[in-house]
This record gives C-alpha cells, structure tokens and sequence, in this order.
C-alpha cells in the first residue's frame, strides 16, 4: 500500500497571528483515488491546499511528494513535478478565451522553448475542453462565462499540465445536478487514469459517492477519517459538522440548495 | 574623532528634515496604499508658496508659515485624496503610479508656470543665530529643524496612539469596512492623513530649502530620499522610519566629509538616498504569491497580420512623403518622434501587456546610446550589440528586485534612473561631466545611411519593425503567457512558471528594445551626451505612454509625436504642456487603453452608425493617419490586475 | 402589534447578471430576537450585505424602526443603531483590544462607559487589554467582536455567522451573551447555518432558500423544517 502514496502531509501546523488555520493535519493522497476534505467553513481546508501547493509556508511541519520533502520548493516547481489545483476564488486567465486559457497552460508546461515555436496544436486543447464539457465555450473570454464553468476551465487548465497529484477546491459549486453528474464520472475516470486526486467539497452528495477515503477537518484538526460509510455515522462528524457553509457569494454560486441525502 | 562628532551632529540636522518628509509619506501610505510620488513635488510647490507670501507679498515669516502648514497644505491634500487618489489604493499598484508620477510632473509645470525661473532665495530661519559647540557651529535653523522633527514625532505617536480619529486612521488599513461597521469613516481618516502629510512635505520642504535652494528638480527629488527611509520601515514603521532618515542624513554627511572632493566618488554624495534604498530592498524579504486577487481586463484589440503589415506600409509610407516635403530640422524631430515612440513601445510589452511600470526606460535608451556610441561599430552588429547591453542592465535593475514586485520595483527604477543620470552617465568612462560624445550613423550591408532623410526614415522602418515583433510577440504564446500573468500570477504559479526570472526577462527585453531606440537616437544627430537621458525624460514618456494608450502600437506612435512636439516648444510653453502631460495622466490614468482606445471606438461607431457609404474612405484615412487597425469592439475595461504586492499594513 | 425594528419588502439583489436575492420578504418584531437560518447559496450573506447598507438592493424597500433606509451608507446605519456583526473576525488585528474598544465609541456610547461594561462582561479581555487583538484566540476574538453589540446599545443588532470556524462550547458561550443582550429589550436578527445554536435562543426563525424566506415561525416549527433540508443526511 505505502507504495501507493503519492503525498504525505504530515504534522502541518499554520499559523496566523494568533489564530491557528492547521493545526497538525496529517492525511495522505493515493495514486488512483480520490479523497475528499471536507468541513465547516474556516476549517483549514484551503490553507491545507496552499501549503501542498506552495502558496503558503507552514509554521511547522513537512509536505513529502513522490518520496520526496517539497515543504521549502517553490510554487512553480512543485506545479512542474506534477502538483495541479484549482481555486476556490477563481483564477482563471479573465481576459483570454476559454481555449488561449487552456492554451496558455499548455505553453507554460511545455517550458521556454515551446514558447518560440510558431502555432502549435490546438488538437489537445480541444479535446481537454470537450472531456471537461466546456467546449462550446472554447470562443468567449474566461470572465464572462459562468462559475460553474469557469471551475471545469480550471480543472482543464490543471489538466492540460497533465498532473500526477490534483488539488480541487470546491470544484462542483456553480454546476447544475446533471453536471455534478457528468462531473463526478470524469473525476472517477481520472482516478482510473493513476492520478491522486484531493478535493475540498460541500456537495455531500458527490463527496459521498466518489471520494475513497474522506477526512473532516474542524478548528484546523483532522477530527475523523475514513470512508464515505465510516463518515457517516461518526459521532464527531455529527456534532461538528451540521450545516454547509456559505460561499462568498461574489464568487458566484447557484441559488439551488445543495441537500444532503443519506 | 571631533570631526567625525561634527559631522554626525550635521548629519542629524539633515536627517531631521528628511524625517519629517518620511513620516509624512508612510503616514499617507500607510493609511491609503497610495504611494505619492509626488511627495517631495509637493513639498516643492508648498515650499514656492511660502517663498511667494514671505518673500514677494512680504507677508510676517511666521504667518507665512501658517498659512502654508496650516491651510494651503491641509486644503491641497484634503482635496487630493478627495478627488484624485481616493480608490486607487484598491486597485493595481501600477495606476496609483502612474497617477503620482503624473502629479509630480504636472506640479513641476504648475510651479515653472507660476514661478518662472529666476534667482530666488529663501534665507534659513534666524539666519544670523547660532552657537559654538566644541568645534562645530550649530545654527538656529538646525536647532529649529531638530526641534520640529521631536515635535512630529511625538505628535504622530499622540494622534496615532492616542486619539479616537487616529486609532481610527490605523483601523481603517486593517479593514475599512469594518471601520463603517463600527461607525467610524474611513474617507474621513484617510483625507485627515493626507492633510497631515502633505503639511509635513511642505515643512520638510521649507525646512531643506535653504540647504537645497529653492530648485523645482532638488526638491521634488526630495521624494527618494524620504521613501529610502521609509523602506527601512518597511513603509509602516514611523520609529523605524526615523531611524533610516537619521541614518541617511549622516551617511550623506560622512559622505561630504571623507569621500574624495573629485574625480568619481565627488559624484557619489548626491546618490546616496539611491544606494542607500536599493540595500534596503535588497535585504528585504521575499513576498509570497497572492491568491483571490482583483482579475484585471485590459482589452487592447490585436489585429490581424494582414492589417497590422498593412497600416506599417502605409506609415512608412506616409513618413517618406512627409519627410520629402519638410525642412531638415524638422525631418531631425520626426526622428527624435521615432524615438520616444520605440521606447514607448518597450513600455507597451511592460506595462501595457505585462502590467510593471519602469521609470527609467529612458535611462535604458541612454545604456543603449553609450553602448553604441563606445563600441564604435556603427553598423547592425553595433545595433544589436547595443541592444544586448541595455537588456543586459535591464536585467541586473531587475535582479535585485527579483523577489518583490509592483511598487519597490517602480521605486527601484527610479533610484536607478536618477543614479544613472547622476553619477554613471556623466563619470568619465562614459558620456563626461556635461560632455558628448560623436556618432557615426549605421550602416546597413556596407552601406552607410548618410542623409538625413535616409536616416530617420530608417527610424520610422525601425519603428514599424518593432512594432510588428511586438504584436507578433502578442499574438504567440509569449503574449498569451503575459497577459496570463497579469490575470492571475499565482494561476501561473500553479502551472509551472516560474514568475521571477519570466519578469527578469521581460524587463530585459522592454530595456533592449529601448536600447535600440537609444542607439539609433545617437546617430541621428551625430553627437549624443549625459543631458540627453535626464531621469525625468523617463517619466515623460511613461506618461506621454499612457495618456494615448499604453496597450496599443498606434498609443506609441501618437504618444512619440505628441512627446516630440512638447520637447521642441518654447520654454514658456514647455511648463504649460508640462501640467497639462502630467494632470492628463492623472486623468487617464484609470483607463490604460488611452487616447488610442478612443479612436479606435471611435472608428467603429463611424463604421456602424455614421454613414456607411463614407465607411470606406474614413477607414482607409483613419489606417493611414494612425497605423490603427480594423476598429474592434473594445471590451468593458474592469479593475486591471496588479501582481503579487505585498502591501505592508498598519503604521506602528 | 407595534411597528416592527425591521422590516424587508420584495427585496431584489444580484452580483453582475446573477440575482441572489429574489424578493425577500422578512420583518423583525421588536424586542424579539430571529434566527436566519439556510442552506450554502440561499443569500443570506447578501442579505445582510444589503440590509447593511454594503451592497446597493437592485429593488424593494428596508426599513429600520419604520424609517425608510435602503441606500443609507453603512456608516450612517451605525450611527443610528443598527450594529452589524460580519462573518469572519470582526476585530482590527493590529489595533489592541483596548483600542478596538474604544472604536466602538462612534455608535454613540461614550469610551468610559464601553470598556466597564465590557470589561465587567468578560474579564478575559481586561487582562488582554494591552495585546494586539489578532494575537488572541479566535474564541477571545468573538467575544471582543461582541462587545460592540453589548455595549453600543443598538436599536438592531445583525448577527452573520456568528459560529462559524469556532469549537462548539465557544459557540454555546457567545449564544448566551447574545440571549443576555436579548434579555435587554434589544433586537436581534442572527443568520446561522447551525440550525440548533440559533434556534435555542430566538423567538423566531425564518429559512431562506434560493434567495426567498420560504418559511417563517416558532422555532420548534422550523426545526422540523430545517431538519429534512439542513441537518438531514448527517445527523
């Protein structure tokens, strides 16, 4: 199994001022599955993200990638060994198309030299924007496409680096139910492709039939983890983790309910 | 060692008034995120303004003194952060920028206009008043400025500390939302720091008047010395801020004291705030990426291959029947146009796509001329060579500050510019103190371009050359990746790019290319010199760049025409054209798509509303006249982005 | 019945083409305390934006104690009683706690009178009155977050997420200061998503969902409610 393991978040402390953000979070991500981070809203979920990424140091603790310390790497090199994300806050390319912004991620993985070379292929960007479902999009410019959109672009920008670890933040809010569907599949096939995927969601729904193994973070701490069945019935669960939290809603997000259902 | 004491004690006076300049800058930044470049300009002007009511209305000294600090002052920043700078502070850091620097030059013009040069003096206070101590003279007017800095100090710390508005002033940094929430308003806080602030730029200027004479350039320079001790501070620290000016003010003095009275190091002293800030940015702190920041929409239109060869045709066209038809001094000034608008155009890949702002791409076209005129290869060879010496100077400006961005990289130029032009232009290694050196005009294939039409003709060629690399560069997967980092920088970190050295070689290439602009400046006339690449032609043309668009080629072409005609008018006029570049910036500033923009839309509101049998014709004119290109629907420009800043908080 | 503290009619808002709120219509009876309660996205944090004054209402009417306020600048609605707490840490990291209090004086309640009743209130932040209030627990920086409610008197007090990111016992703590201001005759209106910490001391609740109250009453009522939309799947 420990062959499996593509990162080790281990003992990560953040804090802020006074305020801790993690408080020793420690969980792994396996090659070919997905696990889901879950949790009240300021729970610590994002900046757990931005330590894996880089984005943010860590007051304490190590982040071990491919058998490997990457807690001092750069941002960009970890983006370079295989390390891709998604926003919560989105970060989309806003005056570039849908395709130049897939494009453009292409270029920055293919390094300098690709930069030089006259045209390219738009084969492949086409073909991420269509397995992502966000193809008839391919013409508009990134900002005034909606969110839900606007978070499978990113998910096809990571992608398109062709990541061995991906990172989502809240990747299906902003998607109608028949996309959360679509969604959840390509996710499940991404799995199967070898990638380890991690991904903060409120939608129980989609968290409860895809994720392999969940963690539940409250106040910073890792307060459960296990599977989608264990997590259901975990005491702590229940007493921490009652409600969903609220987005910000300048970021957009659909006026549908987002229900739990057992 | 009792020389060493004097000169340490002349250092404190020095460094009390720089203080006062200091506290007044990181009091308004602090409180607001707007750096005023304009601080020591206004210090300037206010200074003028006392001279005016002491000297020429020969109004009492001490209601002179109050009516500058007391009410000209207060009401001038009261109506600044009002009208000018209020909201800036949220946007991208290369507005409020540009904003400054346009206030700064615009107050230079308002004073030039006001107060025409003339001798002018204003005599120190309590001039005939002083004091031997040991083996040092002490005057009054030290004293009075020592004093006056105690009294800042402590009068910060009381307001600051003490008092519900000036709590309320550090609260509104924080988090002016907030702020309302309790009640409090924070335009209230923040109009009360900027009177306050530009109170203590006039006393600091008027104090450093009689030491630096009453100078429109001296004083507004002023402006580094104070932010090279706020650095220290990191821009928050009013203590720590005191300290760095204390320790400027006697570096400086130990500088007068001990450092050879000629040949190179004579040059050094007045450089010094400049040396003095780039060790403290260097020795700063990396910054981390920012996530969640304001996407930003600059829509330049790109056109296509076809039309942009097209409208180049057309130019070099026009500029070949044009300078057929015009004197030779005047086909000298279509060359000098040439010139600004190249170096604008490496402003169009800086600022205008990458979204950094330099002020000192004129310094850089000065590399370029130095390069050229010293290698003596008055060929292509020579050009490229140039070309590659700017871009590798460029790159060393850039190095330092390779870990920060935004604001420090700006203020980095700037000392870099006025370093340049103060001590590296005019040493003897280079261009001499008010010296020149002789040029030879490039050949091309063995065949020189003697006449001067031939020449600056060639410029223009250069010129549209340029500008066709550049939107070639625009359109391929460069462009693409620059305008990606505008959006979202840490959207890039995440994909693999590495964001430092990629501004690293921006910033080399927009310096080569205004190297080469620089290196063909210096044949055009045949002789080329120090005075030609003065650090506030830098600002000029930043400016000039914005004010007719600094996202398009045709912003260039139009802002090196309008640049050439203000530089060749009477002097009279010079300080008119001067407040109205700068105050126009301050204007336009908002909107970086510039003049150009609009008539680009209006191009297209003519080809759709005004009679489409004209269509034709007005296009055909409107390419020819502006090199623009088919007129495309402009997008609504929103908040433009500006990079990972670290914005310091609080004033402690 | 008297005319209610606050009253919202047919209230519409939306960010750029995206409306969230769809004609809310909620009114608070004063002295009475309401919870909000609804699920991610159902607009309550837009709402409380708006009543506010943050975020101009695309249409439809505010009124606060009969007074016609929508469109009134947030600092003006602080001054005249309406006391808005927002989610996140409601404090000024940098100023000391001493100072964040003293702020609290622009509602009108002089500084002296603030920092005893605080002070007596939760000696906690006596101790800490000299500390930089981002350097204090997130527990300690409610409770000075809800000093200002306590202190300055407020003819409204807007309570947004009150809960959010803190242990469960310390939400219990700060849901009693909230019953003792209600104990006082003030109004409260408190958006939760945490249906049952709410619940225990308002009068009233409403739900919000898709950017409409969808149901208004006592909170036994609600919870029943909210129990097959909120709390379902998991408890």
């Amino acid at each position: 199994m420990a062959s499996t393991t593509l990162l080790e978040v281990d003992d990560v402390i953040v804090r802020f001022g006074g305020v801790t953000a993690v408080n020793h979070a420690a969980f792994t991500a396996e090659r070919g599955r997905i696990t889901g981070l879950i949790g009240p809203n300021g729970a610590g979920k994002t900046t757990c993200f931005n330590v894996i990424t880089g984005l943010q140091k860590p007051t304490s603790g190590r982040v071990r990638y491919r058998d490997r310390d990457v807690t001092r790497w750069a941002v960009n090199r970890r983006a370079k060994h295989g390390i891709g994300r998604t926003f919560q806050r989105l970060e989309a390319f806003g005056s570039l198309s849908v395709r130049d912004n897939v494009r453009v991620a292409q270029e920055i993985h293919g390094g300098p030299l690709a930069w030089l070379r006259p045209g390219g292929s738009l084969l492949g960007v086409d073909i991420l924007l269509e397995r992502v479902g966000i193809a008839d999009y391919a013409e508009e410019r990134a900002d005034s496409i909606p969110t839900g959109a606007a978070r499978l672009l990113e998910l096809a920008r990571a992608l398109a680096c062709e990541p061995q670890l991906l990172l989502l933040d809240e990747p299906s809010s902003g998607l109608d139910e028949t996309e959360t569907d679509a969604f959840g599949d390509l996710l499940k096939e991404l799995a199967d492709e070898g990638c380890a995927i991690l991904m903060v969601e409120h939608d129980m729904d989609l968290v409860m039939t895809v994720c392999d193994e969940i963690h539940v973070l409250d106040f910073g701490e890792i307060i459960a983890s296990g599977t989608p069945a264990d997590i259901r019935t975990d005491r702590n669960v229940q007493r921490a983790y009652l409600g969903y939290s609220e987005d910000d809603p300048a970021a957009g997000h659909t006026s549908e309910m987002e229900v739990v259902t057992p | 060692m009792s020389s060493l004491f004097a000169f340490t004690l002349l250092g404190l006076f020095t460094g009390a008034a720089y203080a006062i300049m200091a506290s007044g800058l990181v009091l308004t930044y602090a409180t607001t995120r707007v750096f005023n470049i304009a601080h020591g300009a206004f210090g300037m002007v206010l200074a003028f303004t006392f001279w005016d009511f002491s000297q020429r209305q020969g109004l009492p000294t001490l209601l002179s003194l109050f009516l500058v600090l007391g009410v000209v002052a207060p009401a001038i920043g009261w109506g600044i952060q009002r009208f000018v700078t209020r909201g800036l502070g949220e946007g991208p850091v290369s507005v409020a920028l540009v904003v400054t620097v346009g206030l700064l030059v615009g107050l230079i013009g308002l004073a030039q206009y006001i107060w025409p040069p003339e001798p002018r003096v204003l005599l120190p206070f309590h001039a005939e008043t002083g004091w031997q101590v040991g083996d040092t003279y002490i005057t009054a007017h030290q004293l009075i400025t020592i004093i006056c800095s105690i009294v800042v100090a402590v009068g910060l710390y009381l307001l600051l500390n003490r008092t519900r508005v000036g709590t309320a002033m550090r609260a509104s940094v924080d988090n002016p939302e907030l702020l309302k929430f309790f009640g409090g308003k924070p335009d209230t806080a923040a109009a009360l720091a900027w009177a306050i602030g530009m109170s203590l730029a006039a006393l600091a200027g008027i104090l450093l008047t009689p030491v630096v004479g009453l100078d429109y350039y001296a004083l507004t320079l002023l402006v580094i010395n104070a932010y090279a001790a706020a650095m220290l501070g990191r821009l928050k620290s009013l203590p720590l801020t005191f300290a760095g000016a204390m320790g400027l003010g006697i570096l400086e003095s130990l500088a007068v004291a001990y450092l050879p009275t000629d040949g190179f190091w004579s040059t050094i002293r007045p450089v010094i705030p400049a040396l003095f800030l780039f060790v403290v940015v260097v020795a700063m702190p990396q910054t981390q990426l920012r996530i969640g920041q304001v996407k930003g929409i600059i829509a330049a239109p790109v056109p296509t291959v076809r039309k942009s060869l097209a409208s180049g045709g057309v130019l070099l066209a026009f500029a070949f029947v044009l300078i057929g038809i015009v004197s030779r001094a005047d086909v000298l000034l279509i060359g000098v146009a040439a010139t600004y608008a190249m170096v604008m155009l490496s402003l169009v890949l800086l600022t205008g796509y990458g979204g950094h702002v330099s002020l000192a791409q004129f310094t850089f076209a000065g590399v370029g001329a130095l390069a050229y005129a010293k290698l003596d290869e008055p060929n292509l060879l020579g050009l490229v060579l140039a070309a590659l010496i700017a871009a590798a100077v460029g790159a060393l400006v850039a190095l330092p500050v390779l870990r920060l961005t935004g604001l420090y990289l700006a203020l980095s130029t700037l000392a870099f510019a006025v370093l340049m032009d103060k001590v590296i232009f005019q040493a003897d290694f280079a261009f001499k103190f008010n010296g020149t050196l002789a040029t030879e005009r490039l050949s091309v294939f063995g065949i020189q371009i003697a006449s001067d039409t031939a020449y600056v003709w060639f410029m223009v060629l250069a010129f549209v050359l340029m500008g066709l690399f550049l939107l070639w560069l625009r359109r391929g997967a460069l462009g693409r990746i620059l305008i990606a980092t505008r959006d979202s920088p840490s959207g890039c970190g995440t994909l693999g790019l590495d964001l430092r050295w990629f501004r690293v070689g921006l910033f080399s290439l927009s310096a080569g290319m205004a190297g080469v602009a620089g290196a063909l400046f210096s044949g055009l006339r045949g002789t080329v010199g120090a005075a030609d690449f003065l650090y506030f032609q830098s600002l000029l043309v930043l400016l000039a760049a914005v004010v007719f668009g600094v996202t398009s080629v045709t912003g260039s072409l139009l802002g090196g025409t309008a640049l050439m005609l203000l530089r060749s008018s009477s002097p009279e006029l010079t300080a008119v054209l001067f407040a109205i570049l700068g105050f126009g910036a301050v204007l336009l500033a908002r909107d970086p798509n510039g003049t150009a923009n609009h008539l680009f839309k209006l191009g297209r509101w003519s080809t759709n509303r005004v009679l489409p049998r004209w269509e034709e014709q007005f296009r055909e004119r409107l390419d020819g006249l502006l090199k623009a290109n088919r007129p495309q629907p402009a997008r609504s420009v929103d908040v433009p982005v500006e990079a990972a800043i670290e914005e310091p908080k609080g004033v402690s | 019945m008297s005319i209610p503290i606050l009253e919202v009619v047919d209230l519409h808002a939306a960010y750029g083409r995206i409306e969230v709120l769809r004609g809310v219509d909620l009114a608070v009876p004063k002295g009475a305390v309401m919870a909000l309660l609804g699920p991610n996205g159902a607009g309550k944090s837009t709402l409380v934006k708006v009543i506010s004054g943050q975020k101009e209402a695309t249409s439809g009417d505010i009124h606060l104690a009969g007074v016609h306020v929508r469109g009134a600048r947030s600092e003006d609605l602080a001054r005249v009683g309406l006391c808005t707490v927002p989610e996140g840490r409601s404090v000024f990291p940098n100023l000391t706690v001493e100072e964040n209090l003293v702020l609290m004086s622009y509602a009108g309640v002089p500084k002296g009178a603030i920092l005893e009743t605080a002070y007596n209130y939760f000696p906690r932040l006596h101790e800490r009155r000299n500390q930089l209030a981002g350097t204090m627990s997130g527990g300690e920086q409610q409770m000075l977050a809800m000093s200002r409610a306590l202190t300055s008197d407020p003819a409204l007090l807007l309570l947004d997420e009150l809960s959010m990111g803190l242990a469960p016992l310390i939400v219990d703590e700060l849901y009693d200061t909230v019953a003792r201001i209600a104990e006082s005759g003030v109004s409260i209106l408190c958006i939760e998503q945490f249906a049952r910490t709410a619940l225990r001391v308002s009068d009233y609740a409403a739900v919000m969902s898709g950017g409409r109250i969808v149901a208004t009453g006592e909170p036994g009522e609600i919870l029943d409610t909210m129990a097959d939309v909120i709390l379902g799947g998991a408890a």
